[in-house]
């Protein structure tokens, strides 16, 4: 077990070291995310005010989209390299390859995250301050519901035809709980009539979800990336 | 294989009669109090749904087997199943918002069984389209998808039941009068007669294709 996790751990360090020299990948997700958002400024502001309740959508859509983007990503770079291969034949359970994948994704996006979720804060008057430990616990659980499935399918279909548009077309419809319990969750504390109660039963849904899907992308993982 | 050859054209035809048939035996059924006559889309639409249900988790159970042995028959029988889910949720999800329309005054609600089953049908067509464009080695990867799939539809069903509701409960059919229960469970039957011999045709094209596959690559060698 703490093999798995050294493995794992050794993993995340390597691709968030690729990650620091480059600097590829955060520059990119953040610069998308922040498009997404200019876009629903658009979409969603009307006569200098923004929609009521529309910023819980807009934070979890955007999560959405640059999560998409970095998980095509950070595989793209193992299959351009042809270092997927060499990843899989290293002498370590397949599992610590699959978490070590998922750890580095995961401190990306929650980077991505810190970033974006205060620009939303700003720009559509959303109450980050109200209840910031619940907030910060139902983005936590809603990234890790996402990029445990997200990063199952974004390694299976590595070596797949039309990945780019794959990915979303199979990840989507899967994460639609993560999705329904990180928007509602989010807009019960944005909320004019705040209803916090409502907000931890949604987190209990979430982390009920990633304990369940993170089993089974761990348990599912081996059969599938074995050639 | 010998006794699937005769099984499938007797349940087929089997199934056919009682569609023909259907249509008498739903007239029996009395006219119910406040819907009237599009009422009787109920009488395809639950056995539809249901088919749908069987068609997913023959898909996703089939998938399972697949993940832990890659049995090609299993992997013949989880794309019949995909193939039929979809199918079956076309016929779901036309004669609902029909229904709807006429009782409810929407074509359309976020309710927890709508929802779960729309959810239920993109992930089987995300299966097939992964399946067409995927290339090769699709198979494994489709396989997790609809083992994920399967295991997704309890999630879907309480996130959006917690959310809201609207359609009847499940508890209405074990319920229904005797002359309402009666058509309902015959279209049931026929229904799921079509479903189970359209899989197994299915799977056999399948197992056909792959044959026909080996036998041309051993020709060219």
């Amino acid at each position: 077990m703490t093999s798995v996790i050294a493995a794992a751990w050794q993993i995340a360090r390597k691709d968030l070291r690729v990650e620091a020299r480059s600097r590829e990948l955060i520059y990119t997700t953040i610069f998308f995310a922040f498009s997404c958002v200019l876009i629903f400024a658009f979409a969603f502001v009307r006569e200098g005010q923004p929609i009521p309740n529309a910023s819980a959508g807009i934070l979890w859509i955007t999560i959405a989209f640059s999560g998409t983007l970095a998980l095509g990503r950070t595989f793209e770079r193992e299959r351009q390299s042809e270092t997927l291969r060499a990843l899989l034949l290293a002498p370590v359970e397949r599992v610590a390859v699959y978490l070590g994948k998922l750890l580095a994704l995961l401190v990306l996006l929650f980077a991505v995250e810190a970033l974006i979720v205060p620009i939303i804060g700003l720009l559509f008057d959303a109450p980050l301050g109200r209840a910031p430990l619940l907030l910060l616990a139902l983005l936590v659980s809603g990234t890790i519901g996402f990029g445990s499935v997200g990063t199952l399918f974004a390694a299976m279909l590595v070596r797949a035809q039309s990945r780019d548009v794959l990915l979303p077309v199979i990840l989507y419809p899967i994460v639609v709980p993560v999705f329904i319990g990180g928007v509602q969750g989010t807009s019960a504390i944005f909320a004019d009539e705040p209803a916090l109660a409502m907000a931890q039963t949604w987190l209990a849904i979430l982390i009920f979800f990633d304990a369940v899907f993170v089993t089974l992308a761990l348990w599912t993982f081996g059969p599938v990336m074995t050639e | 294989m010998s006794s699937n050859s005769r099984f499938v054209p007797a349940a087929l035809g089997l199934a056919l009669v009682m569609f023909a048939a259907a249509p008498f035996v739903i007239n029996t059924a009395p006219y119910e109090s406040t819907m009237g006559l599009v009422q009787r889309i109920f009488y395809f639409h639950f056995p539809a749904a249901m088919s749908l249900f069987a068609a997913a988790f023959t898909c996703g159970i089939a998938s399972l087997i697949y993940l832990r042995t890659r049995s090609a028959r299993a992997d013949q029988i989880a794309v019949a199943g995909a193939e039929l889910a979809v199918v079956f949720g076309i016929i779901v999800l036309t004669t609902g918002p029909l229904w709807a329309r006429k009782t409810w005054g929407i074509w359309w609600d976020w309710d927890a069984k709508l929802t779960s089953t729309l959810v239920m049908w993109l992930i089987f067509s995300s299966y097939l389209l992964l399946r067409r464009f995927g290339g090769p080695g699709s198979e494994m990867l489709s396989a997790a998808v609809g083992f994920f799939g399967m295991m997704l539809v309890p999630f879907v069903y309480v996130s959006v039941n917690f959310w809201r509701t609207l359609h009847p409960k499940t508890s209405v059919v074990p319920n229904l009068p005797a002359p309402m229960l009666v058509p309902a469970l015959w279209c049931l039957t026929a229904f799921l007669l079509l479903f189970i011999s359209l899989l197994l045709l299915r799977a056999r094209l399948e197992a056909s294709r792959s044959d026909l596959d080996r036998v041309a690559l051993a020709l060219e060698d």
